[in-house]
């Protein structure tokens, strides 16, 4: 969070948790076709099957990339299934890059 | 144990809630994690696709300790060319799907890639069928 310089739209209680890899996509049948086991969604894609697709892919965090701002449903529905939510002004790829940088990997492959 | 959903065609922020509750009710019965991850992401891109090309559908779930039945059943304008359907990157979704992060051409594929068994059933004008196995080893 302090690194990406993000707000915390969701989540206080999650912040804790550990996480080690992570995927940056717009196209969510991306995601659920070539990511295994990563903790980290970064997505410029606001509507709810961000949410969706990080529940279905068992992921703990989403991060809303380019400073784009969810509607509150969308929200609540991280809420509901318990996703950590932030939101950085970076751009998609500099936020990989920093995350990267930082020791996140990717962990999935084809 | 047998689920029935109503896919409802003309809400895309809907489309996911029957596989969110199938996800959370294998959950609760102890399926592994990889189990319920197959069956979800099988689930949720049928979901996805009968929303897009279909108008909605439904979905019939049929939850066995050793074997999870999807049936998914819809009556938009069927699929012209099944195989081709199947191919990667093959996708006739309009742009404003591809803006809503789908019609990459990767919802067929990824069914048949989490899936153990997938068969597809379509008539145009008609609709089309889909069911899917996925094994509990």
């Amino acid at each position: 969070m302090e690194y990406l310089d993000a707000d915390l739209l969701y989540g206080e209680e999650l912040l804790d948790h550990e996480v080690h890899t992570a995927c940056g996509s717009d196209m969510m049948s991306d995601v659920l076709a070539f990511v295994k086991d990563q903790a980290v969604l970064l997505t410029g894609l606001i509507n709810p099957q961000s949410i969706r697709t990080a529940e279905m892919m068992d992921m703990t965090c989403i991060v809303f990339v380019r400073g784009k701002e969810p509607a509150p449903a969308v929200v609540e529905l991280a809420e509901e299934k318990g996703i950590c939510v932030l939101r950085t002004q970076h751009p998609m790829f500099a936020a990989c890059g920093i995350l990267y940088s930082h020791g996140l990997r990717g962990g999935g492959h084809i | 144990m047998k689920l029935h959903f109503d896919v409802p065609g003309d809400d895309f922020t809907r489309a996911g809630e029957a596989s969110g509750q199938v996800k959370q009710k294998m959950k609760q019965l102890g399926f592994p994690a990889d189990v319920v991850r197959k069956v979800s992401i099988a689930l949720y891109e049928g979901e996805i696709n009968m929303v897009i090309h279909a108008g909605g559908g439904e979905v019939d779930v049929d939850i066995d300790p050793h074997c999870i039945s999807l049936l998914l059943t819809d009556h938009g304008p069927g699929i012209e060319d099944v195989s081709l359907a199947m191919q990667d990157g093959w996708s006739t979704a309009p742009d404003h799907v591809r803006n809503l992060g789908f019609g990459a051409g990767m919802g067929l594929p990824n069914m048949k890639k989490y899936s153990d068994e997938m068969e597809i059933e379509s008539t145009v004008g008609v609709g089309t069928t889909v069911r899917m196995k996925i094994f509990n080893p």
